[in-house]
């Protein structure tokens, strides 16, 4: 790791003075994507900005339609909620399959989905549940959030603050898991809203990150249910292709999973 | 560089290192608690687990000076003095290890386990909790056992505190 | 036997230190005035070193010294040796390339080191590691064993020309292919088994200090073996001469092989604590271990079995290309031949067996043993065949080994290996009543109708361990003699050392050889310390590998035992003024049988170092030594039977049960032999599901994190059910046999004999990821 600057902020506007300052300042939650890519030399912040410990950004709360999680909530914190597993039960299930557990209690939400890596599970959950993304500058739909690879829609030195999720009618997510690492090596989260639209949105399986299966969605929409999919065909066009999976491979899974996210969904 | 102050195994301890040294070598290089290893460089083999304010947490993915403040306890901290901790025991009596270097993260790790599943532990749930260890050497089969064993035990030792 | 003699399952006296965080491995090491090295390494397969520039480096903050591969050429350390010379079938010598520590002129794998920085800290030193600049010219590689034999591949030694080492046989090849000619039925069977690293979980580490005053040199390492260490690093690499070299392998994480050999890393770190005139460490990460530690098997193979109308066995025939990757490790040469090919005859009668093996060079890390080391190979080849060939006679799989069991013992095989003791039938039988064989189809039926896939899968492996004698390695290549040696001290005070040559990193030696001094003399194994991974404390041994440390450490120290108890006996007479022929050791006290007369063990050994009341002639001193060397190998054996369901819609596969069935001979210490079994059995399912490692058509290593390559999970792995069968090895006194490797051996075959049973299609190659297996069913 090459040396750099620790900071602390206490406040989200402390945080973004001092990103400011710095000549290339990073934000840090629970680390456990930053600190890996240092460890490595991948990434050499001259200023490390750690969010983890600002109180404005913990907490979860659950109102009516909408559940809105903190960013820099851990994914602990996140299973454990009792709001959570009332209002959106599929979230807490995902956060429960992601990482380890000693990842699970320092991970935050904010940190998954500003990293945007192909293979996480929440940006999955975002797009299907048609999540807001509140920063301390705007509010970004998650549509528009994710913009491929390793890539959003956050500009420098932006902090997001909040996720916001509209609770469905039904929603489930189930993975299966990259056999080395443990990320998805392919997950599917389906939502049916309130307003009975269907958005399915897959990860692990395209090459530019988390994606909307729309002819999974015209499936489910006509018919919410498992068999549904039964002689849908998925695409393996644009799939990504490795040694623990070939894009047919994937193509199968997000069919699969779509079907046992369905069947989890109820 | 700058001054970590955080408690350690109950004492106060504070440490001039460079922002970016890690916790792990914080503990190891600085504290000389050499009971906490390094297995791997991606997070993924917790050979480094302690506990930061009783939660089991990969040392070598936080900085030493996120953790400053912190109650961090290694496995060097949870004996009482020569009284093991039930976890201790349990590994041991269970064959748990063989070469030992995993053997402090699985017990910090496990001690988590049963802490969050308190009395509702069964085989299934401990191999999935286990997830963030990697021991090469006892194929986890004895490491269950152990895990299993010490619930009880700790059960039957807060019945009794 | 006593509560902690042989065959008590004795808790394990060095567990304390583990679970208390008081282990003390090489990376724990402090010495005043440390510095911390960190390799330069190549980012090609194969490149030409142009140039090292360090003029930025050598000035960065806290640099102590840079060192080129030049520099050790100039120095004149010696280049790597491989211990195993083999002849090829024209009668000609093996053609070994030269490996120096760092690379001088030429990179042939990513991660072969080219020079070393050396600083105050180990931040310092890969900081000024990244202003070295060292301009290659890169050459075309050889990623894999097709790459290395095609016409026109990249030649990566002058001295190996189309990159063969050596292509070597062994059986009667005429008299097989008359066998083939002959068959009713012939199965054949092209099998890939793949490339695996072997990952202790220690990573491997060394520190060298030089003491100018005495010119002496100390070596702290991650090894199995430190005697060989010194031995090599003293005799071939010119670094120290070995009386003024100390090699100490203290608590070792791991090691399954690949810590035996002596790397570039510990060689630098000694040579250059006396070039910078400080002690330097080294301390491997992840990627440095993924990179660097000898691999383990990679073979391409195709075997065939000839069967007569009976099906019996007439002939085996294999042919095998092995990757050494790019130099040739310290006992390479030997895995794909000796420990290989001789074990092709598995537990069955064959009258003939041909095989051929061409090793070759490839642009990737080198390859060595790991656990197993050649048997694995061996096994998986002749059980897929097996297997193969039952579902292609259409016959039941354990009928059919049944029927070709070797039943008459001592038997000799066409491939060298006397088989002395063992009772495969015995073995089949236990694992198929513990799995309720007769019941799977009914299950296999019942599974279906619930839209899973279940198979069953044997694997009736052998092994070969201990190996010996010296004399015999020796005719076939071997650079070393394979005994080991035993020292028992009698303390004054009546507490015994027992110095062993037998290294342990996690395989409990510190406790079961207490318990054979807990059976012989029957004193507690509180009282017993067994020392060992210090040169400067042990006379010279030979380390632990090939499931080796019970049947010939354990017999050295009986050995030793039994001089010092003779001695002890006459002393004890003496004392009591009886015949030293009625003198009987019991509890730790000697007794004159049929009487009361008895004395203590502490008063003998106390009457022994004050010398005032000896045997006329007799020298002071209760302490003996003994070296040992077997006669023969011994044979492990037994019977694995894997039962599993698989999810056809993505490949996934779960275990329903494994059992195992095993006869290591006379076991020491039960739980232990357990807990060694449950770990081969682990990374013998690592290498059929999860585990391989990859390159691309570059040479560069796809999997060198545990990112990509996966290891074995808690959560991958079933419980296992053991069993033990037991014939007594004849071999040794303590009629043991060893169980390091057994479930490495036997399982991977086990696992993809279930999984195509499951899914009906034969062909699938390891690691059979969820991947591999849906495209097996689906196409």
């Amino acid at each position: 790791m090459y040396e750099t600057i620790y900071h602390r902020p206490s406040s989200v506007d402390e945080a973004v003075a001092l990103f400011g300052k710095g000549s290339d300042s990073k934000y840090l939650a629970g680390g456990h994507t930053l600190i890996p890519v240092m460890k490595q030399r991948l990434a050499a912040p001259s200023d490390v900005i750690d969010l983890g410990k600002i109180k404005e950004l913990i907490g979860i709360e659950a109102s009516g339609d909408t559940l809105t999680i903190k960013a820099a909530t851990t994914y602990f914190d996140i299973m454990q909620s009792a709001d959570v597993k009332k209002s959106i039960p599929a979230i807490a299930y995902l956060t429960s399959v992601l990482g380890d557990p000693a990842v699970r209690y320092r991970g935050t939400i904010g940190g998954s989905i500003a990293n945007n890596d192909p293979a996480a599970d929440f940006p999955a959950a975002l797009v299907s549940l048609g999540a807001t993304v509140k920063t301390n500058k705007r509010s970004i739909a998650a549509d528009d959030f994710f913009k491929g690879l390793f890539t959003t829609a956050l500009e420098d030195g932006e902090i997001i603050t909040q996720v916001s999720f509209p609770v469905p009618a039904k929603a489930g997510y189930e993975k299966m898991r990259h056999p080395a690492s443990r990320f998805a090596l392919t997950g599917v989260f389906v939502t049916k809203t309130k307003a009975g639209d269907v958005r399915v949105a897959a990860t692990g399986a395209s090459q530019n990150g988390v994606m909307r299966v729309p002819v999974i969605e015209t499936a489910l929409k006509a018919n919410w249910s498992a068999g549904a999919l039964d002689s849908v065909k998925v695409s393996d066009s644009g799939m990504l292709a490795d040694i623990h999976g070939s894009a047919a491979y994937r193509a199968n899974l997000v069919k699969v999973m779509a079907q046992r996210a369905v069947t989890a969904a109820g | 560089m700058s001054t970590i102050k955080l408690t350690v195994n109950g004492k106060a301890v504070s440490a001039d290192v460079e922002d970016r040294t890690l916790l792990v070598h914080l503990l190891r290089e600085n504290l000389n608690l050499t009971g906490t290893h390094v297995g791997c460089d991606t997070s993924q083999c917790g050979a480094c687990v302690v506990h930061i304010d009783g939660r089991a947490v990969k040392s070598c993915t936080v900085l030493a000076g996120q953790a400053a403040g912190s109650n961090v306890t290694t496995i060097e901290g949870i004996s009482k003095g020569d009284e093991l901790h039930p976890m201790q025991l349990a590994f041991r009596d269970n064959h748990g290890l063989q070469c030992g270097y995993c053997t402090p993260g699985m017990i910090m790790s496990s001690i988590d386990i049963v802490h969050r599943h308190a009395g509702k532990l069964d085989e299934e749930t401990v191999r999935q909790e286990l997830e963030g260890n990697i021991c090469r050497c006892t194929g986890y089969h004895n490491i269950v056992k152990a895990v299993l064993d010490a619930a009880g035990r700790m059960k039957v030792s807060q019945a009794a505190e | 036997m006593g509560v902690e003699g042989i065959g008590a399952s004795v808790v394990r006296k060095e567990d304390r230190r583990f679970i208390t965080g008081k282990g003390r491995y090489v990376d724990d090491i402090k010495i005043v005035g440390l510095t911390h090295a960190h390799f330069i390494r190549s980012p090609h397969a194969h490149a030409k070193v142009k140039s090292i520039d360090t003029s930025a480096a050598k000035d960065m903050p806290g640099v102590v010294g840079i060192l080129t591969g030049q520099q050790i050429v100039d120095d004149k350390v010696g280049n790597l040796i491989c211990g195993w010379a083999i002849t090829s079938k024209d009668g000609t010598g093996m053609k070994m390339g030269a490996w120096p520590a760092m690379a001088p002129e030429t990179v042939r794998f990513v991660g072969q080191a080219v020079a070393v920085v050396i600083a105050e800290t180990k931040n310092q030193a890969k900081d000024a590691a990244e202003a070295v600049v060292v301009n290659y010219e890169e050459l075309p590689a050889a990623a894999d064993i097709r790459a290395a034999i095609k016409q026109g591949a990249p030649q990566l030694h002058p001295e190996a020309p189309g990159n063969v080492i050596y292509d070597w046989t062994i059986g009667d090849e005429a008299a097989t292919e008359a066998a083939f000619k002959a068959a009713a039925n012939v199965v054949s069977l092209d099998i890939t088994n793949n490339r695996l690293v072997p990952n202790a979980m220690e990573p491997r580490a060394a520190i060298g200090e030089y003491n100018e005053a005495e010119e002496h040199f100390t070596l702290y390492t991650t090894s199995q073996n430190p005697h060989v260490a010194r031995l090599v690093l003293s005799a071939f690499y010119n670094i120290a001469p070995e009386h003024k070299l100390r090699v100490v392998a203290p608590d070792v994480g791991g090691g399954f092989g690949s810590k035996i050999f002596i790397y570039p890393e510990e060689m630098v770190a000694l040579w250059a604590s006396k070039k910078v005139g400080r002690p330097v460490k080294w301390t491997g990460d992840r990627t440095e271990a993924f990179l660097t530690d000898a691999h383990g098997r990679d073979h391409l193979t195709n075997a065939e079995l000839a069967l007569d109308a009976n099906n019996k066995i007439t002939g085996l025939r294999v042919k095998t290309y092995a990757n050494l990757g790019a130099y040739m490790s310290l006992f390479s040469s030997s895995v794909p031949t000796y420990l290989y090919a001789t074990l092709l005859s598995g537990q069955y009668n064959i009258p003939n067996i041909f095989a051929e093996v061409i090793s070759v060079y490839t642009n990737t890390t080198p390859v060595d043993a790991y656990r197993g080391a050649g048997r694995p190979e061996a096994s998986f080849v002749v059980e897929r065949l097996l297997e193969t060939a039952a579902r292609q006679l259409k016959v039941d799989p354990a009928e059919l080994r049944r029927k070709n069991f070797i039943t008459q013992f001592p038997h000799q095989t066409p491939v060298i290996m006397a088989y002395d003791i063992g009772d495969f039938g015995a073995s089949l039988d236990s694992a198929m009543k513990a799995i309720d064989y007769a019941g799977f189809p009914a299950r296999k039926a019942k599974a279906k109708s619930e839209g899973k896939l279940r198979g069953i899968g044997l694997s009736c492996y052998i092994e070969a361990c201990g190996i010996a004698p010296s004399k015999a390695v020796g005719s076939l290549g071997a650079g070393v003699g394979l005994w080991e040696s035993a020292e028992v001290r009698v303390n004054p005070v009546g507490t015994i050392e027992i110095l062993t040559g037998s290294h342990s990193h996690g395989q409990g030696h510190e406790t079961t050889f207490c318990q054979l001094v807990a059976e012989r003399l029957g004193v507690p194994i509180s009282q017993v310390q067994i020392v060992h991974g210090d040169t400067d404390k042990v006379q010279f041994g030979m380390g632990t590998y090939g499931s080796r440390s019970a049947a010939v450490g354990l017999t050295a120290i009986l050995k030793a035992m039994e001089k010092v108890e003779a001695k002890a006996k006459k002393i004890a007479a003496h004392a009591l003024e009886a015949s030293e022929s009625d003198i009987v050791i019991e509890n730790g006290e000697f007794k004159v049988t049929g009487t009361d007369k008895s004395i203590a063990l502490p008063m003998v050994a106390l009457a022994a170092y004050t010398a005032h009341n000896l045997p006329d002639g007799m020298e002071p001193g209760l302490k003996e030594g003994a070296f040992y060397d077997p006669t023969n190998f011994t044979f492990p054996a037994g019977a694995y039977i894997c039962e599993l369901e698989v999810d056809a819609a993505t490949g996934k596969t779960s275990f329903v049960n494994f059992v195992a069935a095993d006869d290591f001979g006379r076991l020491i210490n039960p739980m232990i032999v357990e807990g060694q079994v449950h770990g081969g059995l682990a990374q013998g399912i690592g290498q059929a599901l999860l585990e391989g490692a990859v390159y691309d058509s570059s040479g560069q290593l796809l999997t060198a994190s545990f990112m990509d390559y996966a290891m074995p999970r808690a959560d991958d792995l079933p419980s296992f059910k053991l069993n033990h069968t037991t014939t007594l090895c004849p071999g040794n006194p303590l009629g043991v046999k060893g169980c390091g490797e057994a479930g490495a051996i036997g399982a991977s075959a086990a696992v993809i004999n279930a999984i195509t049973d499951a899914i009906g299609n034969n062909k699938l190659e390891m690691p059979a990821t969820p991947d591999r297996v849906w495209h097996a069913i689906h196409g």
